[in-house]
């Protein structure tokens, strides 16, 4: 769990370009982070391709925070 | 980034070049781009909005490229000035390649019956398909010794796909509209191809409802049982934009592992 979270920070930090102290899990991506749509669906490829996971489309429709997104991948990694 | 590997050489030594499309590192086109810097090719790249600008200015920049044109394919007045800017720059073309095209998101899910609107139809059409008759038009102006121009398309334009609906359509129009180009700009010495890659982890297809399922059916039911890799749609387009694709235009080349010949796949071992 904790190794899933700071895998999600580093790759959040990485692509959207912000501080790592905003990156907290209740931290929504578009509103407190600047992310745009397109970055969104990058973060969710890359998120796959750390975590050798797929994330199906139902599920990236529904993760809006670093947490949604750290609960997810918890599940199937 | 990817880990590709391509090919040196001069193939494209002296050759200038417009790429359009490439939104990032994932890019089909940006592949296509790297493939042809290591072979020597000057191009310049185009790109719509601030978002994209910023994405792919770092990566431009890294093959030691700089010149980056704002074009809306939509805007008439938009692409009358790229290519103005385009022709102070360069003079003369050598080669395109079209890595364009656009469907509504709800329109690439379900049933295209019910899901293509006329606004829909008409936006997919006008950015997938005349945007390459435009370009095609405004690229062999500036092409007087010859050249030749890449289109990309897919198989949803043959066969029926999950999902991808109102963009098979223009697919299929687009394959129609490389054959007319190739005609009309043949006597001219301007080749113009199109290249039907197999599905490939790209932004474009990640807005394609249900979109990780065609990347494993393409790998499991492909002859080679592999995933279309960057390399060889890349090198594809190499050999069409180069000397050693003379004598061929009008072509859907299909760089897929295979896949588009299969039929019935074969039963699952054990």
């Amino acid at each position: 769990m904790a190794d899933v979270i700071e895998r999600v920070k580093k790759i959040v930090v990485e692509r959207l370009e912000v501080e790592a102290d905003k990156v907290v899990e209740a931290a929504t991506f578009q509103e407190d982070l600047g992310a745009d749509s397109l970055d969104l669906v990058e973060l969710v490829m890359a998120f796959e391709e750390e975590f050798a996971i797929e994330i199906p489309d139902e599920v990236q429709e529904q993760i809006n925070s670093v947490g949604d997104a750290v609960k997810f991948i918890t599940e199937r990694v | 980034m990817a880990d590709w590997n391509f090919p040196k050489g001069e193939l494209m030594a002296g050759k200038k070049g417009l790429v359009m499309g490439v939104a990032n590192q994932n890019s089909i086109a940006w592949g296509i781009a790297q493939q042809l810097a290591a072979q020597g090719a000057e191009m310049a790249f185009t790109y719509q909005g601030e978002a994209l600008e910023r994405r792919v200015r770092p990566l431009i920049e890294s093959i030691g490229m700089d010149t980056m044109i704002s074009a809306d394919v939509t805007n008439d007045d938009e692409m009358d000035a790229a290519f103005a800017t385009l022709k102070d720059k360069y003079g003369k073309l050598d080669f395109v390649v079209h890595a364009i095209a656009f469907a509504g998101k709800d329109e690439l899910k379900g049933s295209m019956v019910h899901n293509t609107t006329r606004e829909g139809f008409a936006r997919a059409m006008d950015i997938s398909v005349f945007s390459f008759i435009d370009v095609c038009r405004r690229a062999s102006d500036m092409m007087e010794e010859g050249g030749s121009i890449v289109n990309l398309t897919y198989l949803g334009s043959e066969r029926v796909i999950p999902s991808y609906n109102v963009m098979g359509v223009a697919k299929a129009g687009l394959e129609a509209a490389t054959r007319y180009a190739a005609r009309d700009l043949g006597k001219q010495g301007v080749r113009v191809n199109a290249i039907s890659a197999g599905p490939m982890r790209t932004l474009a297809l990640m807005g394609i409802k249900g979109s990780k399922g065609l990347m494993s059916a393409g790998k499991e039911m492909s002859l080679l049982g592999e995933d279309t890799k960057m390399e060889g749609v890349a090198g594809s387009a190499l050999y069409l934009l180069s000397p050693i694709g003379q004598s061929i235009t009008g072509e859907v080349l299909h760089v897929d592992a295979g896949f588009h010949v299969v039929g019935v796949p074969e039963p699952s071992e054990g």
